[in-house]
């Protein structure tokens, strides 16, 4: 089954080849350059092309890797200063290594449906539904990135966890982080609960704080210890020196509180009251001075607000650690439960999503790809997982723009979330029937997703035939973004609630 | 939303098969950026040209507005009309699309979608729904276990061993036929509209509606004259339903013919009706539609003739006319047998085999033919997908790869191979789910273990040669059937590897400097023995069916 799935995933992929692909496809181009051409030292000052390095070394690593196989597809694609040279070859190597390196995701799903109680439900619906997962189709293989890699570790990494095998699975996520260091957010559930199950392996409920100390492992937590430092050592220790320029790289706090398209959270929303306000201000007679205001303008760059208070990196901080700091108790105090370590996982991945400095839209796959494994054992998790996964990929829409690209962007949309719903509808069916509903959701949930539907179309199509596209070029994305983030709140806070209200464990061995 | 699981996996697998047309709409069109003369793709774009700027009159008619050299219509009048409609809405979206002489070569993004969406729009409307309905209709045809009784006469449905397809599995195997997206959506062209209207017409006679399966036909065949290729077959069997049968009179039958009869030449009429008020006009019509001047074959074909041209040499040693009556005799005779046999022996199971015949002995024998005319027979081939899956699913692998040279040409091999790869899986997936089912006992390691058996019977022990060999036979005969499906896998599976091998050496090599061909003719060579081989036994398949009447059925049951 996952043989089928994974060969014919791939041919859509690579159907998908001659599509559109945005500028991260030159950032990649760019990488192998830098990393084939340049000494190590080098790699994180090379600033010849506006897209720099901004990975962790071992990515970079990764596209040395990768730039000796595409010596042989167009040695031209790797000479520094052929910006945007985008040939034959070298679109096909890049789509290529990015469907071949998918093997590692597919390999991830393997072990994760293997850790599990095996059946159907997890060697057919739970494959399908990450194999084929939409998101990443359209991210990986029509924007272009390497996430497919990415979440296949992270898969790797919760199937061992899940296993019980717990340095292993601290390997992977070291790895992973050093990879893309977006996965830290992840990084609390990590800690708490290999802290309480392997550091301080003989923990049971309502123990005194003598009993923790005296279940204290010493050899575990070396062990814990020497894997993740190892990890870290080699990843930077040719970079020792200039550790300050690769850190600088990694977190450019100068990119402003919102990607270029708002991804759907808290902050696109503050945008909108703030603009709203603003403009109100206005109308009453107010002074008020504004920056110019480019929303959505495309490029990147610092956003100030006119009205309400700025928000500054260290604000999102404390608040995204203040949201998940609960999270982080619970599952603490409910500690070998594994459900509520993946629970845990997607908390903190929405909670950063939701609260974080410059999030892009992108990283709403951190919360659905976990969220998939759970949404096959449980009817809750389920109704979420739909309602999440549904808001979440439309919100991924503006990123594939090109007016070539609406049919096919609509029908892996349709195909993958109708897919969603009835096999999610098959394993839980309906306790009475519901009119006007869709399967496993309410009324209102249903009456929200359905709107989606005009707001695709007024988008795409209303919108410049009222001629507004000239003068409110940034409503259409606005708009998206402002309705996909009251779904992906009102998740949160359903998840929030289900989390600490649920006590029972449905993963089992 | 209530829906059983067929209808959801079928509507699914709909979605999916529209997904795959759509991508493979990205990939590039037939004579993309090479000028001067283009591809298929400007000679629609140049129709469209044509059929808004230019009075009906003119379409077909060499003037100075009309270049006829320059891709001049050389398709029937609906395919004009449809152009002129296109052209219309082009038109609306921007002029320059369509402006006289000016807009030659016109080539941009915005226009690519365009024309991409209006070939997506006629797959939607006409081809996709015929493919449903037709399944939908013939659900119970072939899969009719029953022994029906005829007066004394007990007639046996002869294929019931055979394992079949489900009839919504048949459908999304159909839509995904990767031949015809690769020919639409990629090369560019509207195969689907007179293929679809092939398909109703099919349907409507499976259920008993000549009328309405007359003038669909009608209408494909006004679409693309290339549709001739059926015509032989759907004339036979509406001629052989309509003659006196025991139980009705001669009055009845005539009457019957007078009403197919009125209705083709009514649709006829109404089609051609602007160019009917002279015989000059007429006749520069059929003279366009039926260009005898431009040579047995185009480029490299995997028909008899082209195959036989790497002997010897016909475009040489004969004139066009001589090969003309040549080719008609050939084709004549290859259709005689089949021909014959559903004239005579009329069965409504027995009219998709001998489509497939007609259009397959045109395909080999007949003059001017395209690579992309086996479309015309891989269409049938899909409809009896539910009663042969194996040889029909080899068939439009085959036929698939028949076309490589001009996917090359075309540069679409990464959506041949995406498209091939995606086909073979799911239809692997489809028979092993097929085969799984509890009727059908047969799976493949059933198979192997009958094979194992015949090799090492127990009893070989205790026996010298000769009763060795007879005991062999003996394993044989009794395993003959289990031989015979292992035997088939095999053949199936090398015929396809080498396919493979041979796109793959396409793709790798060099050709030698002496034979630049020499990819393409050894492909049509090893195509056209593989047509040859389906050709027999698609007549074979034909004749053992036995006669029975779809009239008698109807009162029966």
């Amino acid at each position: 089954m996952i043989f089928m799935s994974v060969l014919l995933t791939s041919c859509v992929k690579l159907l998908l080849v001659p599509s559109y692909h945005s500028t991260d496809f030159e950032v990649h181009r760019n990488w192998l350059a830098i990393t084939h051409n340049l000494p190590t030292k080098r790699w994180y000052f090379e600033d010849t092309s506006e897209w720099t390095l901004d990975y962790p070394p071992l990515f970079a690593w990764f596209e040395c890797f990768l730039s000796y196989v595409a010596k042989l597809f167009d040695p031209n694609m790797l000479h520094l200063d052929n910006l945007n040279y985008a040939s034959e070859a070298t679109v096909l190597f890049q789509r290529l290594s990015v469907i071949l390196t998918d093997l590692v995701y597919a390999y991830g799903t393997h072990q994760c449906s293997m850790s599990l109680k095996s059946g159907w439900k997890t060697e057919v619906v739970l494959t399908l539904l990450l194999i084929s997962n939409v998101g990443l189709l359209m991210v990986d293989h029509i924007h272009f990135q390497y996430n497919g890699f990415l979440y296949g570790i992270l898969l790797l990494s919760v199937a061992n966890m899940i296993q019980g095998k717990y340095l292993k699975g601290a390997f992977w996520f070291t790895i992973l982080i050093n990879l893309k260091h977006i996965y830290i957010y992840m990084g609390p559930t990590y800690f708490v609960y290999l802290l309480h199950n392997y550091c301080f392996d003989k923990v049971h409920k309502s123990s005194s704080f003598k009993d923790l100390l005296n279940s204290f492992s010493f050899i575990n937590t070396a062990k814990l210890g020497a894997v993740v430092i190892g990890v870290f050592l080699v990843t930077y220790l040719p970079f020792i020196d200039q550790l300050g320029q690769v850190l600088s790289r990694l977190f450019p706090f100068k990119r402003g509180l919102c990607h270029a398209y708002w991804a759907p959270n808290i902050w696109a929303v503050y945008n909108v009251l703030d603009k709203g306000a603003f403009i109100s201000a206005k109308q009453m007679g107010f002074n008020v001075t504004s920056s110019p205001a480019v929303m959505t303008g495309g490029l990147v760059q610092e956003f100030s607000h006119s009205i309400l208070p700025n928000i500054t990196p260290f604000v999102t901080l404390i608040i995204t650690a203040f949201f998940m700091l609960p999270g982080c108790i619970k599952l603490w105090s409910y500690g070998n439960s594994r459900d509520n370590f993946v629970r845990s996982l997607i908390l903190c991945s929405l909670t950063s999503f939701l609260f974080g400095w410059h999030v892009h839209e992108k990283a709403i796959l951190m919360t659905i790809i976990p969220l998939s494994i759970l949404s096959i054992f449980d009817r809750e998790d389920a109704k979420i997982f739909l309602l999440l996964s549904a808001v979440g990929h439309y919100s991924l829409f503006p990123l594939l723009f090109p007016r070539s690209l609406i049919v096919v962007k609509v029908l892996l949309y349709v195909v993958y979330t109708t897919y969603e719903f009835y096999s999610l509808s098959y394993l839980f069916p309906l306790r009475k029937r519901q009119h006007y509903t869709l399967p496993l959701l309410n009324f209102y949930e249903s009456f929200y997703l359905f709107s989606l539907v005009p707001l695709f179309l007024y988008e795409n199509f209303i919108h410049s035939f009222l001629g507004l596209s000239k003068t409110l070029p940034f409503l259409p994305l606005m708009t998206t973004s402002v309705y996909c983030s009251f779904g992906i709140i009102y998740c949160w806070a359903k998840y929030f609630k289900y989390f600490f209200e649920n006590d029972k464990s449905k993963i089992k061995k | 939303m209530c829906f059983s699981s067929e209808v959801w996996l079928c509507g699914l697998g709909i979605m999916v098969s529209i997904l795959l047309r759509c991508c493979t709409s990205l990939h590039p069109y037939s004579g993309q950026n090479n000028p001067p003369m283009y591809g298929d793709y400007e000679a629609q774009r140049h129709w469209m040209e044509i059929t808004v700027n230019l009075p009906t009159k003119q379409w077909y008619y060499n003037t100075t507005d009309n270049d006829l050299m320059y891709w001049g219509l050389d398709y029937p009048p609906l395919t004009a009309y449809h152009s002129y409609i296109c052209g219309i809405i082009a038109k609306m979206i921007n002029e320059n699309f369509v402006t006289l002489h000016k807009s030659r070569g016109f080539e941009n993004e915005d226009h690519k979608l365009f024309m991409r969406f209006t070939v997506l729009i006629a797959d939607l409307l006409v081809f996709i729904p015929s493919v449903v309905a037709y399944f939908v209709v013939t659900r119970g045809l072939y899969r009719s276990d029953t022994k029906i009784t005829v007066g004394k006469v007990k007639i046996t449905n002869v294929q019931q061993s055979e394992s079949t397809i489900l009839p919504y599995l048949s459908i999304i195997l159909t839509l995904l036929y990767p031949g015809l997206i690769l020919i639409d959506h990629g090369h560019f062209q509207y195969n689907c509209v007179s293929l679809g209207f092939l398909v109703f017409a099919v349907s409507f006679l499976c259920k008993g509606k000549i009328l309405f399966a007359s003038f669909f036909f009608v209408l494909s065949l006004n679409y693309k004259q290339m549709e001739l290729y059926h015509a032989i077959p759907f004339f036979i069997y509406m001629l052989s339903i309509s003659i006196p049968n025991p139980g009705y009179s001669y009055y009845t039958s005539i009457v019957k013919l007078l009403k197919i009869g009125s209705v083709v030449v009514i649709t006829f009429a109404v089609i051609w009706l602007p160019f009917l008020h002279s015989t000059k006009d007429f006749l520069q019509v059929v003279h366009r539609l039926f260009p005898l001047a431009r040579g047995v074959f185009e480029d490299k074909v995997g028909n008899v003739w082209c195959t036989m041209n790497t002997v010897y040499k016909f475009k040489e040693n004969f004139t066009n006319n001589q090969m003309v009556r040549y080719c008609a005799v050939a084709t004549l005779a290859a259709i005689v047998p089949s021909a014959a046999d559903l004239f005579l022996r009329p069965n409504i199971e027995k009219f998709v085999p001998s489509l497939i015949n007609s259009s397959l002995a045109f395909f080999l024998f007949s003059f001017q033919v395209h690579e992309k005319s086996i479309l015309l027979a891989a269409i049938p081939v899909l409809l009896y997908l539910p009663v042969k899956p194996i040889p029909c699913f080899w068939f439009t692998v085959i036929s698939t790869f028949s076309m490589f040279p001009l996917l090359m040409k075309d540069r679409l091999v990464i959506a041949f191979i995406g498209l091939t790869i995606f086909y073979v899986a799911s239809f692997y997936s489809v028979i092993e789910y097929s085969l799984r089912e509890p009727k059908a006992k047969k799976t493949k390691q059933t198979f192997y273990r009958r094979f194992l058996n015949v090799l090492l019977s127990v009893e070989y022990g205790r026996a010298n040669n000769e009763d060795i060999f007879k005991l062999t036979i003996k394993e044989i005969v009794k395993n003959r059937h289990y031989l015979l499906s292992l035997f088939e896998y095999v053949c199936v599976l090398s015929s396809l590897v080498g396919s493979g091998i041979l796109s793959a050496c396409m793709l790798i090599f060099e050709p030698p400097v002496r034979y630049p061909d020499l990819f393409p003719v050894l492909i049509s060579i090893y195509s056209c023995i593989h047509f040859l081989g389906f050709f027999v036994y698609f007549n074979i398949i034909q004749f053992k069916i036995p006669q029975y009447n779809s009239a008698i059925k109807v009162k029966i049951s």
